[in-house]
């Protein structure tokens, strides 16, 4: 007891002398430090931050340390967490591989997949992206269809498409589910394999959407040789390391909740829309609506710390966890969608300076935010595992 | 922010679950209403409750109390609302007796207070006095005398106030300056005057209505006029709102609990009903509903405890959250449950009628966001 106290004091000391100022506001997107090989620093503090984080090895602290993690018991990993959270401390590098593949790798990649991989997360010199979705294998994940053919050293030969690939242009390597076996039930046919971005027959292609640019992108795989060491679990076993690395995805999810997406405090912008120029009330149901939204908003960030300081508490937080995705994203969509109402056809501009640019802005993210309920697991999916795993309901 | 109980609070709350599974089963509520008891709640079980200090918990030590706090006590009312158990504990304690403590003083708390804790004394609040709840809009007036206050006027849906021993009055100081000055008035139901018949509401509690006319008021019944009296109201209106949401929630997971289960159970189609993903939806949603309202219960419970100047928000929150689920989640229960939901014979309906009644309780969902809105400045 009297070590853990030791070592908080030691972790606030350190991130007090270590963390700049500035590093511990609350962070926007274009603030995201992404790690990579195309790693960029706006400015001092960041590559200050991130180089020192990237020396404690604290990018992940209870990584064993020869591995380039900071070799920390879960205890004290979760002590540093906490810390950094107490201080605000942002994220110094945001990065798929450490929280959502490093994990499985530890649990059961190959020592030499181990050693060729998670160094270079650990010094923030690979950027990691995620190959799931495919056109025709959205909410139905398992039915994927590219494929990949073994050759008789036992490389693969990977032929097909991804599609909403996050940031796959700036991606180094992909972590990717292939069918290896078409006569199987769709499950049992699916591997887990690691992708050098810049092998021979890649494709990338950024998406416009119906907001415009967008960082997802289409991946193109004609005839790409993958080694055989890059399969990670046993073959056709992809499905059950894919379970695995989701269960990640709650933890990476909230990391990336902190400043992932770029967002309006609704009272603030809604505000001066609220009145006619003698302040007069526009209409009052405006407000009434406006008043439902910011409740709603409140209500969810209770829920949210509710669950970190239950689930710090050691209490099951399984329930009111499922709910985090499916509420978070729809409060995004119903505060653009009233902003837009509220603007009238302001909030319809497009182009133009006759706007302002949280104006453009608004309409914009108004139809970005559409991907925010389709995107990782759709609405209805995500009532589905309520229903199912939570609820206990059959079928 | 803490939404976690401490080692205290948890035991209130198992031994509050234990007694009223042993001693208040929905039978209880089914006799309470078609019995003769004009108090519709058990005065056994009342008296047995003042025994576990559900009574005291509240109250500071100096007053006899056992400060064991609102999340405590706010676990209480989640069981109360599990178990639909009639008990006037918000009326006397939460509301009057808060009012007492806060705006009394300390020959009024010495005379007041032990009694209420002890079960000697059971007092109501009377504020409302229309359909619905806004104590802004009051028309019962106290002008003053030689010798203390007069009242005149009507309040209605007083809360237990069948069978109270005295009655806080909220009343408009009658004065020829417009202004909104309130004050604060324990009126002894025996006062000439003084008149009190039974209301009947749809969840069939003790609810009364009040009349005064020319009560004569000395000043040692006066708890305090103006800017104090309207800060200890609204103070106390809070911590009843934030109880009030409590006692709601366990209603409401009790109904969605009981509906989870008859999803599992009812075969139509050769199948348990609930495999239809039609329905299923349906659940997930008020299942998602049901734990963010519980994160907003919690906080404001925590806020009287901990934060008391974000209790105005919160308690806002906590109640028009309350409020609006009572109304959808009881309706959908119903309607899930299908025919055997509308019948009397089915506790469902005892669920429902308190829930309906508690959404209207110091304000519904309307109220509760014009007044978070105020409070957010717009």
């Amino acid at each position: 007891m009297h070590d853990i106290e030791e070592f908080r004091l030691e972790t606030r000391h350190w991130l007090e002398a270590n963390c700049p100022a500035a590093m511990r506001l609350p962070i926007t997107q274009e603030e995201i430090v992404w790690g990579g090989s195309q790693v960029q620093f706006k400015n001092e503090d960041q590559r200050v931050w991130f180089e020192k984080m990237r020396d404690k090895g604290w990018f992940a602290p209870d990584w064993p340390k020869e591995y380039g993690g900071g070799g920390l018991s879960p205890k004290q990993a979760r002590i540093v967490e906490n810390e950094m959270l107490k201080l605000g401390c942002r994220q110094p590098q945001f990065n798929l591989g450490v929280w959502m593949l490093g994990p499985v790798l530890l649990e059961i990649g190959t020592e030499a997949q181990k050693q060729e991989h998670l160094p270079p997360m650990m010094q923030g010199k690979i950027r990691w992206c995620q190959g799931f979705s495919e056109p025709n294998a959205g909410s139905d994940l398992a039915s994927l269809k590219t494929n990949a053919r073994i050759e008789a050293n036992g490389d693969f030969v990977v032929n097909g498409s991804k599609i909403w690939t996050s940031y796959g242009d700036a991606a180094d390597w992909m972590y990717a589910l292939v069918r290896t076996d078409n006569t199987v039930r769709k499950q049992e046919g699916i591997s887990f394999l690691l992708i050098n971005m810049k092998s021979p027959g890649v494709t990338v292609k950024p998406i416009e959407l119906i907001s415009g640019k967008s960082s997802f992108c289409e991946v193109f795989f004609d005839e790409v040789r993958v080694p055989a060491h890059q399969l990670v679990g046993p073959l056709n076993g992809g499905w059950t390391v894919a379970k695995k690395l989701l269960q990640h995805e709650r933890a990476a999810m909230s990391k990336f909740s902190e400043g992932a997406a770029p967002s309006h405090d609704a009272l603030l912008v809604a505000k001066p829309y609220l009145y006619d120029e003698d302040g007069s009330l526009i209409e009052p149901v405006w407000r009434d609506k406006l008043a439902s939204l910011l409740m709603d908003s409140h209500a969810f960030s209770l829920t949210h710390q509710r669950v970190k300081e239950e689930g710090l508490a050691r209490m099951d937080v399984s329930g009111p966890a499922s709910i985090m995705k499916l509420v978070q994203t729809e409060q995004e969509v119903a505060k653009y969608e009233l902003l837009m109402q509220l603007m009238g056809q302001r909030g319809m501009s497009w182009e133009g300076d006759e706007f302002t640019k949280e104006e453009h802005d608004i309409c914009r993210l108004w139809l970005l935010s559409k991907t925010y309920v389709i995107s990782g697991g759709s609405s209805e999916i995500q009532l589905n595992i309520i229903a199912k795993r939570v609820l206990g309901l059959p079928g | 922010m803490s939404f976690l109980l401490n080692e205290e609070q948890r035991q209130f709350s198992n031994s509050a679950q234990e007694f009223l599974s042993a001693k208040s089963p929905l039978s209880l509520q089914r006799q309470l209403r078609e019995g003769q008891t004009p108090l519709k709640f058990e005065s056994s079980l009342w008296e047995e409750v003042i025994d576990l200090g559900w009574t005291a918990a509240v109250f500071p030590e100096s007053e006899g109390g056992l400060a064991v706090g609102y999340k405590g006590l706010g676990a209480v009312f989640e069981a109360m609302g599990r178990h639909v158990a009639a008990l006037p504990l918000l009326s006397s304690i939460v509301m009057a007796g808060e009012i007492i403590l806060q705006a009394g003083n300390s020959a009024q708390k010495q005379a007041w207070l032990p009694g209420l804790i002890s079960g000697h004394h059971r007092l109501s609040l009377a504020i409302d006095e229309q359909g619905r709840h806004d104590p802004s809009k009051l028309k019962t007036t106290a002008s003053k005398t030689a010798d203390g206050w007069r009242l005149n006027g009507q309040k209605y849906f007083v809360i237990d106030g069948l069978g109270a021993t005295c009655f806080v009055v909220v009343a408009k100081i009658q004065s020829t300056e417009s202004t909104t000055e309130i004050g604060l008035f324990l009126v002894d139901n025996a006062w000439t005057g003084v008149k009190v018949q039974a209301t009947h509401l749809a969840d069939s509690r003790n609810y009364a209505q009040l009349n005064l006319d020319n009560v004569c008021v000395v000043n040692d019944m006066c708890l305090g006029t103006g800017e104090g009296a309207t800060k200890a109201l609204n103070q106390a209106l809070d911590k009843a709102r934030a109880c009030l949401a409590a006692e709601g929630l366990g209603l409401l997971k009790e109904a969605f609990e009981r509906t989870n289960m008859y999803l599992k159970e009812r075969i139509q189609f050769d199948v348990p009903i609930g495999s239809f993903q039609a329905l299923q939806h349906r659940m997930a949603r008020l299942y998602t509903e049901l734990q963010m309202l519980e994160s907003c219960v919690l906080a404001a419970l925590n806020a009287i405890d901990s934060a008391p100047t974000d209790l105005p928000l919160l308690a806002s929150l906590a109640k028009a959250r309350t409020s609006d689920l009572c109304e959808k989640l009881m309706n959908e229960a119903i309607q899930l449950h299908g025919g055997i939901g509308v019948t009397d014979e089915f506790d469902l309906g005892l669920i429902v009628k308190r829930a309906r009644v508690l959404q209207q309780l110091l304000g519904d969902g309307v109220y509760h966001r014009n007044r978070y809105a105020q409070l957010k400045g717009f």
